[in-house]
């Protein structure tokens, strides 16, 4: 029986792990609404519509903020905390005018009298988009708690995980709306 | 016992002196509550099944009354439900939420997380070699959501319009209009809400165990020398992950249907003359979200049972397991297939007959998986040192529920023969037999077998063989003869078949089936109360390997601490199933290998 020292196996961080299943899981979520969106599509009452103009300039917004987290993540690998603080402050601000310009598509979209409950096709759009920019909130709600500690004086332990685990997230919900984003234009 | 697991035992536990156990500042809550210990987390989730379990069979007990004489008047049932049993007489809503609560809590609440969380958190830790799951704080929160989901489903049972009754798959427009039902009400809500509490949980419990066994395996434990309970478990938690999101998105849906006025599921209904505003919704497309989750559900709920019991056949047999290699790839097998068969459920829903045939295809090809496992149970048990224990028992119960339940699954798996019985009692028979019952016998023998290292104790072996034997003839005689009424046309959910002529002939059969089932419920009562017993009374375990394993729970303290293992974690030099291997009876997993040893 052999009783030396023993390491537990450890290939990628089980926190990023963690997340990598979770994001597969939210796939999953965002896959069963876009399937069923593509099986009302093909049947009868469906109203293909514009999509906001809004919604084209939150992808821009949301492809920005994922550069400037890239960046922030790099400049905390550098240990450049003066860079990092404000890269990291300014995706926070991004991811809020993201959630923003989409209240004001879903506003304007609403206006045009396409409400909720107008046609099946409206209804689809108000939830997968909101569903989506929920997840966003989530990634806004986690960089919030990370520009706070940025700015923390405690701040010294360079830990990289919950950096990496954040990075990962948020380019995730920004690539997950650029395919919906592709999904709505294409299938209308 | 060998001479060789004495030397081990004495050697363990000498260990354990010397190093003494891992001493957190644990309160009351911190260690019994709000606990991060994957087995205190683990014997939480056992209990609340228990509790449920008990909820959702006696539920079973009280439509059964009413199934087995539709005529009789029972005046303690109003004592018991009140007006839902005006003058001893089970009302029919009341009939519907019965049948919808006792399959929505059977199949989530004790099949999934009381079968899942318990020996998911239990087991994956202790047989790979961890001290914890990977992040514990997401196992407590998972209990938590479950507790939770709970709590809301219990309350929907004491609200006055009564719990949910569209059945436990929710099908709209009853699910998606209150105007439908008094169960299509607050209950319905309820139950919605419950039910994405439910998700959450899984879904953490979920990522915990794909992560956890995926990177936290002690060292030597390659995958290929995991027990079957761990591949088992991960794939069910592989099929939790991808499959219970979808389920999600179902429902949200649904509950926009219900409360903001959309009309994703509806079309075209006229309630009470009414002309309902809802257009351009089709009710098919919830059918297809529910069972892109409801289908792989039922693996979901199988699979750990078949994991256990692999583990309890070879460990009983004093036999290696016959065809590990392929035990895990049917596991795999079935896990793909489960995404690919889902529209089976659909048949008769007006399904393109061409897509219904690829539907059957998939379907039938899950036979050929199942047949190498339940060939390789077999061959296990073939010419082994057979010990009767009562996990031993309830595992071989679980091989024969499979078979009978599986074989008819060939029947409803073809698109034309489930034509004349879907909707009937034919279904009920086969689901019950093979994922119903077939899980709880895996379920019991998990309980019976690892009992003694989840609380150091025994439960008493008497009552565990009266529990088995009357549980496995039980079972037979309730569902075996529900096959014949199925055949003969009786539909399911219906509250009383005495106005058929037709169905008359089965008066006695439903008395008789009815009486079977009360017996088999008390029996289980017997159970729950040897369980709860035999935590404070029952024989104390004094060795620490009870049943002679290979696996690395048992080369833990009787009652291991956090942590699991008080010194180093043991390291692991060869696959579980070294049973009378070279003269030896077993060699457990942490043994190294000998230089004259011959290979497995």
């Amino acid at each position: 029986m052999s009783s030396v020292a023993i390491k537990q196996t450890n290939k990628i961080h089980p926190h990023k792990f963690t997340l990598w299943v979770g994001i597969g899981s939210i796939v999953m979520m965002f896959a069963g609404l876009t399937s069923a969106y593509i099986v009302k599509r093909n049947q009868a009452n469906w109203i293909s519509y514009e999509l906001p103009v809004a919604f084209y300039y939150s992808a821009v917004v949301i492809i920005l903020s994922s550069l400037t987290l890239h960046f922030s993540a790099k400049a905390f690998k550098n240990r450049e905390v003066g860079a990092y603080r404000k890269l990291m402050a300014t995706t926070l601000l991004l991811g809020v005018l993201f959630i923003a310009l989409q209240i004001i598509g879903f506003n304007n979209f609403w206006n045009e009298g396409m409400t909720l409950q107008a046609s099946v096709s409206y209804s689809f759009l108000y939830v997968i988009v909101g569903l989506h920019a929920i997840h966003v909130i989530g990634g806004a709600v986690a960089l919030i708690i990370m520009s706070v500690k940025s700015f923390s004086k405690k701040t010294k332990n360079y830990n990289i995980v919950p950096v990496d685990l954040i990075c990962t997230y948020w380019h995730f919900v920004d690539l997950l709306w650029l395919y919906l984003l592709v999904f709505l234009i294409m299938i209308k | 016992m060998s001479t060789m697991s004495l030397q081990e035992t004495a050697h363990h536990e000498g260990h354990a002196d010397a190093h003494g156990e891992h001493h957190h500042h644990e309160t009351f809550i911190t260690k019994y509550v709000f606990s991060q210990d994957h087995k205190t987390i683990a014997k939480q989730f056992l209990v609340t099944g228990i509790i449920w379990a008990i909820i959702g069979g006696l539920f079973s007990v009280i439509f059964r009354l009413q199934l087995g004489d539709p005529n009789a008047t029972y005046p303690w049932l109003e004592d018991l439900l009140g007006h839902w049993a005006k003058g001893g007489k089970l009302q029919p809503e009341f009939y519907y939420a019965l049948v919808t609560m006792h399959g929505t809590i059977l199949v989530f609440f004790v099949l999934t997380a009381g079968l899942s969380g318990t020996f998911a958190n239990f087991l994956i830790p202790l047989q790979i070699g961890a001290r914890d799951m990977a992040s514990p704080m997401l196992n407590m929160l998972s209990y938590w959501f479950f507790f939770l989901a709970s709590v809301i489903m219990m309350s929907s049972l004491f609200v006055q319009t009564g719990p949910a009754s569209g059945g436990w798959t929710i099908y709209p427009p009853l699910s998606a209009l209150g105007e439908a039902s008094s169960g299509s009400k607050i209950g319905m809500d309820l139950w919605l809400v419950s039910m994405a509490m439910f998700i959450v949980s899984s879904l953490l419990g979920g990522l915990n165990y794909i992560t956890t066994i995926l990177n936290m395996r002690t060292k030597g434990m390659s995958m290929t020398r995991m027990p079957l309970t761990i591949w088992s478990l991960f794939f069910t938690a592989v099929l939790g992950v991808l499959s219970f999101p979808v389920l999600l998105s179902g429902a949200i849906l649904l509950l926009f249907d219900r409360n903001l006025g959309t009309s994703f599921y509806l079309s075209d209904i006229v309630v009470a003359g009414k002309i309902l505003p809802n257009e351009g919704g089709s009710a098919i497309l919830f059918q297809h979200l529910f069972w892109f989750l409801g289908h792989p559900e039922v693996y979901i709920i199988l699979l750990p049972a078949m994991g256990m019991s692999s583990e309890i056949l070879s460990v009983n047999s004093r036999k290696p397991i016959f065809g590990y290699m392929a035990m895990v790839g049917s596991l795999f097998a079935i896990t793909i297939l489960a995404f690919l068969v889902w529209a089976h459920h659909m048949f008769v829903t007006g399904l393109n007959p061409f897509l219904g045939s690829v539907f059957v295809l998939l379907t039938l090809l899950i036979a050929v998986p199942s047949a190498i496992k339940v060939f390789n149970w077999l061959t296990t048990l073939w010419r082994g040192n057979i010990r009767f224990t009562p996990a031993m028992l309830f595992a071989i119960g679980f091989v024969s529920l499979f078979i009978s339940g599986g074989l008819t699954g060939i029947f409803l798996g073809n698109s034309a023969l489930d034509i004349h019985l879907h909707d009937t009692y034919f279904v009920i028979a086969h689901f019950h037999i093979v994922m119903g019952v077939a899980s709880f016998f895996g379920m019991f023998a998990g309980v019976y077998h690892w009992y003694p290292k989840m609380f150091g104790r025994y439960l008493n072996n008497t009552l565990a063989y009266i529990h088995f034997w009357i549980t496995i003839v039980g079972a037979y005689l309730i569902f075996w003869p529900m096959h014949y009424e199925g055949l003969a046309g009786m539909p399911r959910r219906y509250y009383d078949f005495s106005n058929w002529e037709s169905f008359k002939m089965f008066g006695g059969l439903n008395e008789f089936i009815s009486l079977v089932a009360l017996i088999v419920f008390a029996v289980q009562i017997l159970f729950v109360i040897n369980f709860f017993y035999s935590i404070w009374k029952g024989r104390k375990v004094t060795t620490q390997n009870p049943w002679e394993a290979n696996t690395l729970e048992w080369t833990a303290p009787i009652r291991p601490g956090h942590g699991n293992w008080p010194g180093e974690i043991p390291e692991v030099h060869r696959w579980p199933y070294d049973y009378a291997k070279d003269g030896k009876d077993f060699i457990p997993q942490d043994v190294p290998v000998g230089a004259d040893e011959s290979k497995h």
